[in-house]
């Protein structure tokens, strides 16, 4: 009798594919497309936006008896599409002392697709080689030549929206047509170009024209991280999982907490993995030709740290020691001003579609600044749906002008005078955030706790990531153009700038959710984890197709990448069985 | 009850010591009624909010005084109803139990409004006129002007004025009130010509 209580499953599946997500949702698409048999694990449950058993989209904030204040389930709201958040039960990190990560997870079929913002931008040719342009960092092991195939093919299969705008290193795509501009985007647009800072419509990944028949047209109802009933965004389970199940190649397997890879000690090569089904608490594993993880950046530097074996002492595919290590996150710094000219807004529906219709791409040469790399800027604003927060602070606006009748009064109060105010400064708020590449550093790493389990007794993540000058630096930079950008605008910033005291407004790492790099890739085994097609150097059936691999993030939202490169590890796959060499 | 409980109810009692040691060790958990799950919500969530609406957080007294501040802040006017109408006490009682940091501002500024109007009035604010209330909510809802010994009334004042704005606000009354016109089905064409032009844009 077996005292674990094992359970074995007696098939061989041509691969298992660890996480629903982005990555892995389209190496599940592709290799049951090209045939094989495929197990697709999720830790956590079903999710489909268009059965009402789910659905949020379209509610209205009373349906919701916090109207949609955030919880710790939903931490974007309670009506925002995404399970589980940087605080799960049961499921713990840290971070040692002095150094800080916040780690976002989304626990469901498709993973964090379906919280994502949805804006898909390629790297451009410099963001593969920014190690030999700039002199700190590292180049990739493939350049943009490599993967522009591939995000065409993702343009195509997922749909995309967007300008073409031959702008420097922001590669133009195959788009469906971009949204039209809101009036307060239209403003920044006009109050940018006087500053010389450009504004193009946004790339995102709703469907403004229907691309075929399994999804449908975007509605414009602004709410694509609630998921959508029609299919028209871009979520891994919607897009990629669920096909890939239709073709009857594809075996999903949801509520599969996965502990590790298993390895046979003779050959070396991956023989599947050992999960723990959270319905049950019981241990089952699953046999494959071929492991491809795609568990997200952490969680699959994790999953390999653990997978420890006599052959393998220092956890799979780490034989360069390098897992874990370099990881980053997009750096984000906002600000917010209120916009005098847009009081007393005549009403029309502008929800557009779920997020901003323009954004700046980098457009100065870091060779003239005192920080070695870039960043974006996206904007928000408008007459949204209100909800939980809507109307907070009138105490410090009401005071600073004057009133319908041209008179000033006490700021605060209350009555009608009150009540009146809240219909007068509706929609008549900015916000930008920057959202910046920062410098990965071997010395920001996650690591395996040497004390600590998760409730399903898997030894869970220690951080340890700081940000350098270079991001510090940056976000400065970001503050800077924020109320240059506000003032040319007429607008009035809200608060007091972010000074060095808080680092000017930088967010926490890990709490823009772009973290990457815990597997990179490269030429040389001893300073790298995988080669360029996301194969591990150690174990040749072994890969990672989630942001793991990156070895830089560009100032680029990296799903689109995760997508082209994931795509790209999937066709060699296909390749390298069909030549015998998987 | 019914007969196959009476049984069971008997077993264990009538009878003594009648319980498998497994039971004895661990008592079930009490027995809750069955939670219907609404759309769009996980199970968790939908037990998480049927336990909260159980609940009760403000005392009748408590609730009285919330509700007549709500109104004070937003009255019925010519275009829409009052705070209260829109359901806002209802909406606060619920805040204070999703969001427990809220209470203790919340129940403490309570009493301290009812302590300024005992010492002011000789009554709790509830039970005081309508021009006392008035005078008493004067010293605390303006916080450029409110004297330094007011500040703890401004804090309270500050959160009653966000939470029953959020709240009527997000109601549907509130809503159309606003005057917003999204979330349902539509084209987006742009901004509307007369809006561009007043712009210049």
């Amino acid at each position: 009798m077996n005292l674990f209580n094992i359970k074995e499953q007696p098939q061989v599946y041509d691969a298992v594919i660890v996480g629903s997500g982005a990555g892995g949702g389209m190496a599940a698409y592709v290799l049951a497309k090209a045939g094989a048999k495929v197990c697709l694990l999720e830790a956590g449950g079903y999710y489909d936006p268009a059965d009402p058993k789910y659905i949020t989209q379209m509610k209205w904030p009373y349906e919701s008896p916090r109207r949609g204040a955030s919880t710790q389930l939903r931490p974007f709201g309670d009506f925002d599409a995404a399970w589980g958040g940087w605080d799960i039960d049961g499921e713990p990190y840290s971070a040692v002392k002095g150094t800080d990560f916040k780690w976002f997870r989304s626990r469901m079929l498709g993973g964090r697709t379906n919280h994502w913002g949805r804006i898909s931008l390629r790297f451009g040719p410099d963001d593969f080689r920014r190690g030999s342009l700039s002199g700190v960092g590292d180049d990739w092991p493939i350049g943009y030549d490599d993967m522009k195939p591939f995000y065409d093919k993702v343009d195509r299969l997922v749909g995309i929206f967007g300008s073409v705008e031959n702008f420097p290193n922001e590669p133009d795509g195959l788009f469906l047509p971009a949204p039209k501009p809101r009036l307060h985007e239209l403003m920044l647009k006009k109050a940018a170009a006087n500053i010389g800072v450009p504004i193009i419509p946004s790339r995102m990944a709703m469907l403004t024209q229907k691309i075929n028949d399994e999804r449908g047209e975007c509605f414009y109802c602004h709410q694509c991280n609630r998921g959508c009933y029609a299919y028209a965004d871009f979520s891994a389970s919607s897009v990629l999982c669920k096909p890939a199940v239709k073709t009857g190649n594809t075996t999903l397997i949801n509520g599969a907490m996965v502990r590790e890879v298993l390895t046979d000690d003779k050959t070396g090569l991956a023989t599947g993995v050992s999960y723990v089904d959270v319905a049950t608490m019981q241990e089952k594993q699953i046999r494959a030709k071929t492991v491809i993880l795609g568990a997200s950046a952490c969680e699959s530097a994790r999953l390999l740290l653990n997978s420890k074996s006599p052959r393998f002492p220092n956890g799979l595919a780490n034989t360069s020691g390098v897992v874990g290590k370099y990881l980053n996150d997009s750096t984000g710094a906002s600000r917010g001003a209120f916009v005098p000219a847009l009081m007393d807004r005549k009403r029309y529906n502008e929800d557009g579609v779920g997020g901003m219709h323009v954004y700046t791409p980098w457009w100065l040469d870091n060779k003239k600044l005192d920080f070695p790399r870039g960043y974006h800027i996206e904007y928000g604003g408008g007459m949204g749906m209100p909800s939980y927060g809507f109307g907070f602070g009138m105490e410090g606006m009401n005071g600073k002008y004057p009133t319908r009748n041209g008179t000033m009064k006490p700021a605060g109060g209350y009555g009608a005078g009150l009540k009146d105010d809240y219909r007068r400064f509706y929609g008549a708020y900015v916000g930008m955030a920057g959202r910046g590449e920062p410098v990965p550093l071997e010395t920001n790493y996650c690591e395996i706790d040497p004390e600590k389990v998760d409730k399903y007794g898997i030894p869970v993540l220690r951080f340890h990531y700081k940000w350098s000058d270079y991001e510090i630096k940056q976000a400065k930079h970001m503050q800077d153009t924020f109320e240059q950008i506000i003032s040319s605008m007429g607008g009035v910033a809200t608060g007091p700038k972010p000074d060095a005291s808080t680092n000017y407004g930088l967010a926490l790492p890990g709490q823009i959710i772009h973290e990457v790099g815990t597997v990179r890739m490269g030429n040389d085994p001893k300073k790298s984890a995988l080669n360029s097609y996301q194969q591990a150097h150690d174990v040749k059936n072994l890969f990672v197709v989630d942001a793991a691999p990156f070895v830089s993030q560009g100032d680029k939202n990296v799903t689109w990448t995760i997508l082209a490169s994931s795509m790209r590890t999937s066709e060699y796959i296909v390749d390298q069985v069909k030549k015998k060499n998987l | 009850m019914k007969r196959r409980d009476t049984l069971k109810a008997l077993t264990a009692t009538a009878f003594g010591a009648a319980v498998l040691p497994a039971e004895a060790a661990a008592a079930p958990p009490p027995q809750a009624a069955p939670v219907k799950v609404p759309g769009g919500r996980l199970r968790e969530e939908a037990v998480k909010d049927a336990k909260l609406m159980a609940e009760r957080f403000f005392t009748a007294s408590e609730l009285r005084t919330v509700t007549i501040l709500s109104d004070f802040i937003i009255p019925a006017d010519s275009k829409s109803g009052s705070a209260s109408a829109a359901g806002v006490p209802a909406f606060i009682e619920f805040m204070m139990k999703d969001q427990p940091a809220q209470q203790t501002p919340m129940r403490g500024g309570l009493m301290w409004l009812d302590s300024q109007c005992t010492k002011r009035f000789g009554k709790k604010f509830a039970d005081c006129g309508r021009n006392n209330q008035i005078a008493i909510i004067d010293l605390i809802a303006y916080p450029e002007q409110a004297l330094k010994d007011m500040k703890p009334g401004v804090a309270f004042f500050n959160m009653m004025r966000n939470l029953t704005a959020t709240g009527f606000f997000t109601s549907q009354m509130g809503i159309k009130d606003l005057g917003y016109l999204g979330n349902v089905p539509n084209k987006w064409e742009g901004v509307p010509a007369d809006v561009l032009e007043q712009y210049g844009l």
